[in-house]
């Protein structure tokens, strides 16, 4: 296992939602929880990974994710079971869409 | 100056007959002879050195037959020279191990790929050429003739006339240029009866007709349980049907096997009939009777399926189906590759299919260090046909956005899609700077790398980032660029400049999904016309019997 932490500074968009859980925990899958969490207009996101060396690439996913979504004041936890990149923005994609109701 | 002997073939064709006559004595009756004298029969007609057909592709094994040639004493027969579309089973490699044969041309060896590449390395195995299925059948009748061609048919009747059936295959070519070349053709059939439902082969080109202990071995290769299509095929699927199939209007068209396409044959009924698409795209097929197509056949798309072999199971819907299938006045299907080859070659307005790995000039190959796994169908699918000459609409879009802004005369071109996931299993990438071909070139000692698609057929690569449309692409550099944007977080996606790959995108050469309006909440398997192998069956009204190990109900 291995643990990867994100901070990214001053978003735009808050979810005003009820918390989101999306995906599930199997092999090549991954589950995700989007909620709301004071954290002075930053969005957080803590990845706990069974596939250990990908850091690089999830800390590209994810930059990605924040500039497409530029969240605010939001905390995403990441339980990964070897997803891979596309599986990882598909779902972070579906459940923001989900809770603002909308397309980047 | 002696004369010129004219009729060396046919003396000695007569020869090797007439020593098995003499070796089965009474155990002929008439072509027809026990399975137990099957390796007196091969002894007898074959001749060190032989070029020898042995049935086998990627569905139906003349398995009875290659299991005998492989028990054969080496010391009686050796150095044979095989001729085959696929080595697909342990027998087939076996007779290079025993050292009953030493020389190989094929076309694909997918499960034995591994075993091919030890006995090449080994020495034990010479490889003349991997081959595309129209050009290994185009050989038989060139520079290879078989002198003995071993194949597999559903049933004989007593005068050796022969029923092929739905998954007649490669059986017609083989026996033909068998045949007409002063060969002796062997066949293992199911079954001997009075009276054959149809004649697809005729007596007078068969010479041994045995019956198999068990039926030949037939792998069920083309059935896909929509339960394991993943929400990301779903995306890709999507993308597809609303940014290449809609785009260019495909009314003709040939599928790859695996689940990206898979996917898309069970989206039409939903999402191509939600974007108004039914009669407009997808109305003709060279495919094989894919179980995955009963859903869209069922809502009405499909005007006509032409097939290169048979699917297990699919026997009772497509004899109900009779005007979407190729059917005979017996009411099952007929198949036939090499014509089905051709077909998708000449015939079909777009060729889309998976594959291993892709290269920054698109060049496309499912060759892997250690494995030689050779092409199939996919090259000939693949590629550009040069020789076409009848216009469609799709055909000519194509050719335009090729040459826009040159003075080139006008022509069309066929649209080849390579559909694949930035990440193959255990976090591969489908995208590479070099392809392992180069490293098996290198270890197999062969003439050139072994590419399946070249880049410069390729016309569009659809990944879960987008498509890349290489139409529009006006130099190497843009064509690298537009791969590169479409490689996601694989190394040479990162390594993209992402100045010049916003560029394309503005100009549409790079298209994701949000630009195709693709709204990214409805990739969800809920959108699969069938969820299940029981949906399939359900869909086909119960003609649909998949093989038990489908079955989980």
């Amino acid at each position: 296992m291995e643990t990867l932490n994100y901070r990214f500074e001053q978003g735009q968009r808050r979810l005003a939602q009820p918390p989101q859980v999306v995906g599930v925990v199997s092999s090549g899958n991954l589950e995700v929880l989007i909620e709301e969490a004071a954290l002075n207009g930053a969005c957080e996101i803590k990845i706990s990974t069974a596939a250990v060396g990908f850091g690089p690439i999830w800390q590209a996913v994810m930059q990605d994710f924040q500039q497409r979504w530029q969240l605010a004041d939001t905390r995403i936890s990441i339980n990964d079971m070897g997803a891979t990149p596309a599986v990882v923005s598909l779902r972070l994609d579906q459940a923001v869409q989900t809770m603002l109701g909308e397309a980047p | 100056m002696n004369a010129r002997v004219w009729n060396t073939l046919q003396q000695n064709r007569e020869e090797r007959l007439q020593r098995a006559r003499n070796v089965l004595g009474s155990d002929l009756a008439g072509k027809s002879l026990p399975a137990a004298r099957i390796a007196d029969l091969l002894h007898a007609v074959l001749e060190n050195g032989d070029r020898v057909c042995l049935e086998g592709n990627n569905q139906k094994q003349a398995d009875f037959l290659g299991h005998a040639l492989a028990n054969l004493n080496p010391e009686r027969v050796h150095d044979l020279h095989m001729l085959q579309s696929v080595l697909a089973l342990p027998e087939h490699l076996d007779v290079f191990e025993r050292g009953v044969a030493s020389q190989l041309d094929f076309s694909f060896s997918g499960p034995q790929a591994a075993r091919v590449a030890r006995l090449a390395a080994a020495g034990k195995l010479n490889i003349g050429a991997i081959h595309t299925y129209l050009e290994l059948f185009g050989r038989y009748f060139v520079d290879l003739p078989p002198r003995v061609a071993l194949v597999a048919a559903e049933a004989a009747d007593r005068h050796g006339n022969l029923y092929t059936g739905p998954n007649t295959e490669d059986t017609p070519v083989i026996v033909e240029a068998t045949t007409f070349k002063n060969g002796i053709v062997i066949v293992q059939v199911n079954r001997i009866v009075d009276e054959l439902p149809r004649v697809d082969i005729p007596a007078d080109w068969v010479d041994f007709v045995v019956q198999s202990p068990r039926p030949y071995y037939i792998e069920p290769l083309f059935t896909r349980d929509p339960a394991q299509i993943s929400e990301i095929q779903v995306l890709m699927a999507m993308m597809a049907i609303k940014g290449i199939y809609a785009e260019y209007g495909i009314q003709r068209l040939n599928h790859g096997i695996g689940f990206d396409t898979a996917a898309i044959e069970l989206l039409l009924p939903t999402y191509g009939e939600s974007l108004g698409l039914k009669g407009k795209i997808a109305r003709h097929w060279a495919l094989n009777p894919h179980p995955a197509l009963i859903p869209a056949i069922e809502a009405g798309w499909v005007d006509s399926v032409y097939s290169f072999g048979s699917e297990l199971g699919m026997e009772e819907y497509i004899r109900a189906r009779p005007d979407i299938f190729s059917v005979g006045p017996d009411g099952t299907m007929r198949s036939n590759r090499a014509f089905c080859q051709a077909a998708g070659h000449y015939a079909c307005d777009m060729f889309i299919g998976s594959t291993l790995q892709i290269d920054m000039q698109g060049n496309s190959s499912t060759a892997t260090a250690g494995r030689i796994a050779g092409f199939g169908g996919a090259s000939n699918m693949g590629a550009d046909a040069r020789g076409r000459r009848h216009a469609s609409p799709a055909w000519l879009k194509a050719g335009q956005e090729a040459r826009q802004g040159s003075n080139a005369i006008p022509r069309g071109q066929k649209l080849v899609v390579q559909m694949v996931e930035t990440f193959r299993e255990h976090m591969q990438p489908a995208f590479v700077d070099r392809l392992d071909a180069w490293t098996l070139m290198e270890q197999a000692d062969m003439a050139i790398p072994p590419v399946m698609i070249y880049g410069d057929d390729v016309t569009h690569i659809l990944t879960e980032e987008g498509i890349a449309n290489l139409l529009l692409c006006r130099s190497a550099e843009e064509r690298e660029q537009a791969i590169r944007g479409v490689a996601g977080y694989t190394p040479v996606g990162l390594a993209r400049d992402r100045r010049m790959v916003e560029n394309l995108r503005d100009r549409g050469v790079i298209r994701r999904a949000e630009d195709l309006g693709i709204d990214q909440r409805l990739a969800t398997r809920d959108l699969l016309a069938a969820r299940s192998m029981k949906d399939l069956v359900r869909a086909s009204g119960g003609l649909y019997d998949p093989p038990k190990r489908f079955r989980n109900w």
